[in-house]
C-alpha cells in the first residue's frame, strides 16, 4: 500500500526525522494563507502517489503569496500520469547546500533489509542503480539480530558525510527511519533527497513509505490512510469478495483460478495474437457466487467481447465446477460469447453438464484462447 | 530417489482442526504419505482420520520422531507456527499459509538457516515425490513417478504443465512448489542443487514469474554448476509494471523484474524457454 508524502511526512514526525514546516492545501484560497504564515518563499507540491511530479509541473517555487495562489490554481485538478491533484503541501523553501538519498527496502535474494545511501540524492535513485551503481553504498541488516547497531548507522552516514556533527544528525535520522521502516512493517521508506542546509541542518525534503500488504492487519491506523485511485476502485471491490483483479486495455475477458496459471492465460492469449482485458484469479473454491461475483467484475469492462475461463480442477471436483459455473451463469444475463476449459478430476462429467449450456467447450487452454480470439474478430 | 521427501518422511500436519488442514491431511494420508500427527492447542488427544491430534509440536515429535512439517494455519499464526516447528527437531517446514508479513518471514529465514533447518514457502502449494510421498496440497491424479524434476513459484500453473509431463510419458522425480511471496525459504538454486545430485532425476524444468530476479541469478547458477538437461517458462509478459498480479511477489517494480529480462537471462545461460505451458513438456523431451 501506498501513501501521500504529507502522510508519510506525519510518520516521520513520530519517529523525530526532521522535515521542513508544511501546510496541507485543499484550495488554491488556502494556498495564499498558508503563505502568509511563512512570510518568505514557499515551494508548492502536489500530492499524488506517483513519481516525477517535478517534470510534470507539479512543483513550483512561490516568492509571494499572489504568486503561490496562482501556483495553487494551476496545479490544484493538475492531472499527473493520470492522476487528479487534489492537495497540495505548503512548504517553507530550504536553503539546500547538497541532496543525498537514503532509502530501506526489502532484498528478496539475501532475504534481508538493506539500507542505501548515496551522494547523488534528488534524482531518480533507479536510474543511478542501473547507470552508476557505484555511487549507492548498501548494508543489508536482518532484524532477527536486534537491529540496526549505532556503529552501522553511523559508518552508512559517514560515506555521505565527513564532518562528524552531521555524520551524528545523519546516523540519528537512519536509526529512526529503520525504526520506522521495522515498527510500521514498510515495504519501502525513502527520503530522497535527504538535504543539508546552509545552516548545517539535515532534513528530510520528500518521504515515500510503502507498506507491506500482509502485514495491515495489524496496523489498522495506516489502512486508514489508504486512498483508493480511480484505476484501483474494481481492484479494490474484486479484493473485497476474495478475488485478484487487474485491468488491462484488451478485449478478452479472462477468468483463472490461480496467480500463475492467470498470467500464463493472460500471455498465452497475447501469444495468438488477442489482448487480455484483464488479471483475474478467482482462487480455489467453485463457490458459485465467486463465479457470479468475477462475472460482474468482467462485464463491467465495457471493451470485453468474449471471455475465456480456464480452470484447472486441480482437487476440487470438475462436475461440482461445472455446476456452480452453469448456476452462476443463469443467474446473468450475458450477452457475449464465453470459452471454457475445466480439466482435471470428473472432467467428462463436466464436460456433459456444460453441453448443455450455452458455454463454448475448448479441450486445452490453446483452444479456448484461439476460439475466445476468433470470436472477438466475428 | 527423489529429493527432500519419500516413503520414510514423517509429516506433522500444524492446523490439523482446521477446513483446509483436516482436508488435506486426509488427501495426504489416502496418497500414502506417513502423517503421524495433528496440532491443534486445546484439541490434544482428539482424532482426525485416525490421525492423533496433540496440543503441541514438543509434544508429538517426542512421540512419533516425525521429521517434516507442513502448515495449514492462518497466516496470522502462521509466524508462531513456524517458530514452534523449527523449536521442535523438524527437519524440513511445508508453509502453505498465505500472507505471513514480509518481516517475519525476513527474521524466520534467518533463524532456521541458523538451525539448519528447511523451509519451504510460504504461500506454497507444497511437494509431491510421485508414488512415494505427497506434503502439500497438490492434486495426486496428475502426478506419475518419472525423471522430471520440477521447481515453480506457482501453483495451478504447476498442475497445468505436470500434466502435460506426465502425459507425455516422462513423469516426475519431485515437484516442488517453492511459494508466490517476496521472500521465501529453499529458492530455485537450492532445489537445483538436490536434483544435481539426485539419481532419479534426468532434467529440470523451472517454472517462474515476474518479480525479483531469482531466475536472472538461476540462470547464472545452471550455466556454472548444472550438467543436467533444464528447461524454463516464465509467466508474466502481459503484466503491467507496478501492479500486484495476485502473488506478493509477482510484481515489476522500478523497470526490473520483468518476464523478457528472465527470458533472455535463461537463454543466455543455455536454457530453453517454453512459449506456453505445453511446450514444456515438448522440450524436456527433446532434451532426454
Amino acid at each position: 500500500m501506498k501513501i501521500h508524502e504529507y502522510q508519510a511526512k506525519k510518520i516521520f514526525s513520530k519517529y523525530n526525522i526532521p522535515t521542513p514546516t508544511e501546510i496541507l492545501c485543499y484550495t488554491p484560497q488556502e494556498v495564499k494563507q498558508a503563505t502568509l504564515k511563512f512570510n518568505e518563499n514557499v515551494i508548492i507540491k502536489a500530492q499524488v502517489q506517483v513519481g516525477g511530479r517535478g517534470k510534470a509541473g507539479g512543483v513550483k517555487l512561490a516568492k509571494n503569496p499572489d504568486e503561490a495562489e496562482q501556483f495553487g490554481t494551476q496545479i490544484l485538478g493538475m492531472n499527473i500520469k493520470g492522476l487528479t491533484v487534489e492537495k497540495v503541501l505548503v512548504s517553507e523553501a530550504i536553503d539546500i547546500k547538497s541532496e543525498y538519498y537514503v532509502g530501506i527496502t526489502n532484498d528478496r535474494n539475501s532475504k534481508s533489509i538493506v539500507f542505501m545511501v548515496s551522494s547523488a540524492g534528488g534524482i531518480d535513485i533507479e536510474e543511478v542503480a542501473k547507470t552508476t551503481p557505484e555511487k549507492i553504498y548498501k548494508l543489508y541488516v536482518n532484524p532477527f539480530d536486534g537491529g540496526l547497531f549505532d556503529f552501522q548507522a553511523r559508518n552508512l552516514a559517514f560515506k555521505i558525510f565527513d564532518d562528524i556533527k552531521i555524520v551524528r544528525q545523519v546516523a540519528k535520522i537512519i536509526q529512526n527511519l529503520y525504526r520506522c521502516y521495522i515498527e510500521n512493517d514498510a515495504s519501502l521508506a525513502e527520503i530522497n533527497p535527504l538535504v543539508l542546509d546552509k545552516k548545517g541542518n539535515v532534513l528530510a525534503l520528500d518521504a515515500k513509505i510503502n507498506f507491506d500488504d500482509n502485514a495491515l492487519y495489524r496496523h489498522p491506523d495506516i489502512e486508514k490512510m489508504r486512498e483508493i485511485l480511480p484505476d484501483e476502485e474494481k481492484e479494490m471491490e474484486a479484493k473485497s469478495k476474495g478475488l485478484s483483479y487487474i485491468r488491462l486495455n484488451g478485449n478478452i475477458g479472462c477468468m483463472v483460478n490461480g496467480a500463475g496459471l492467470a498470467m500464463a492465460t493472460m500471455d498465452l492469449v497475447k501469444l495468438y495474437g488477442g489482448e487480455p482485458a484483464n488479471f483475474l484469479d478467482i482462487g480455489g473454491s467453485s463457490n458459485p457466487q465467486k463465479v457470479i461475483d468475477a462475472m460482474n467484475i468482467l462485464l463491467s469492462d465495457k471493451n470485453v467481447k468474449a471471455v475465456m475461463i480456464n480452470i484447472f480442477g486441480g482437487i476440487t471436483r470438475c462436475d461440482d465446477v461445472a455446476k456452480g459455473l452453469v448456476e452462476a451463469l443463469n443467474t446473468l444475463k450475458v450477452d457475449i460469447p464465453i470459452v471454457i476449459r475445466l480439466t482435471g478430476t470428473n472432467e467428462e462429467a463436466a464436460h456433459n453438464i456444460l453441453k448443455e449450456s450455452k458455454l463454448i467447450l475448448a479441450t486445452s487452454m490453446a483452444e479456448a484462447a484461439q476460439t475466445a480470439i476468433n470470436l472477438t474478430k466475428n | 530417489m527423489s529429493i527432500l521427501i519419500d516413503e520414510k518422511t514423517k509429516v506433522i500436519v500444524q492446523g490439523i482442526t482446521g477446513r483446509d488442514g483436516s482436508f488435506h491431511a486426509k488427501q495426504m494420508k489416502q496418497y500414502g504419505t506417513n502423517v503421524v500427527a495433528g496440532i491443534s492447542p486445546g484439541k490434544g488427544g482428539q482424532e482426525i482420520d485416525g490421525i492423533p491430534v496433540y496440543n503441541s509440536m514438543q509434544q508429538a515429535v517426542k512421540e512419533t520422531s516425525a521429521n517434516t512439517s507442513i502448515i495449514f494455519v492462518p497466516a496470522k499464526f502462521a509466524t508462531d507456527a513456524i517458530y514452534e516447528s523449527a523449536d521442535s527437531g523438524i527437519k524440513l517446514i511445508v508453509t502453505i499459509s498465505e500472507g505471513i508479513p514480509i518481516i517475519d518471514m525476513i527474521k524466520i529465514t534467518e533463524y532456521l538457516e541458523r538451525k539448519n533447518i528447511h523451509i519451504i514457502g510460504p504461500n506454497s502449494p507444497g511437494l509431491i515425490s510421485p508414488g512415494k510421498s505427497k506434503v502439500g496440497i497438490l492434486p495426486a491424479q496428475i502426478f506419475k513417478k518419472g525423471k522430471i524434476g520440477l521447481i515453480s513459484r506457482s501453483g495451478t500453473l504447476t498442475y497445468e504443465i505436470v500434466d502435460h509431463i506426465t502425459k507425455s510419458g516422462l513423469g516426475e522425480s519431485t515437484c516442488i512448489g517453492i511459494g508466490g511471496d517476496p521472500i521465501i525459504g529453499m529458492n530455485f538454486i537450492d532445489c537445483l542443487k538436490l536434483f544435481e545430485k539426485d539419481q532419479e532425476t534426468e532434467a529440470v524444468a523451472l517454472i517462474g514469474e515476474i518479480g525479483g530476479n531469482a531466475e536472472e541469478l538461476t540462470a547464472d547458477f545452471v550455466k556454472q554448476n548444472i550438467t543436467k538437461p533444464v528447461v524454463g517458462f516464465i509467466v508474466g509478459k502481459t503484466a503491467p509494471p507496478g501492479k500486484r498480479m495476485g502473488h506478493a511477489g509477482a510484481i515489476i517494480s522500478g523497470g526490473s523484474g520483468t518476464a523478457s529480462e528472465k527470458i533472455a537471462a535463461l537463454e543466455e545461460a543455455g536454457i530453453s524457454v517454453a512459449n506456453q505451458p505445453s511446450e514444456v513438456a515438448t522440450l524436456l523431451k527433446s532434451k532426454l
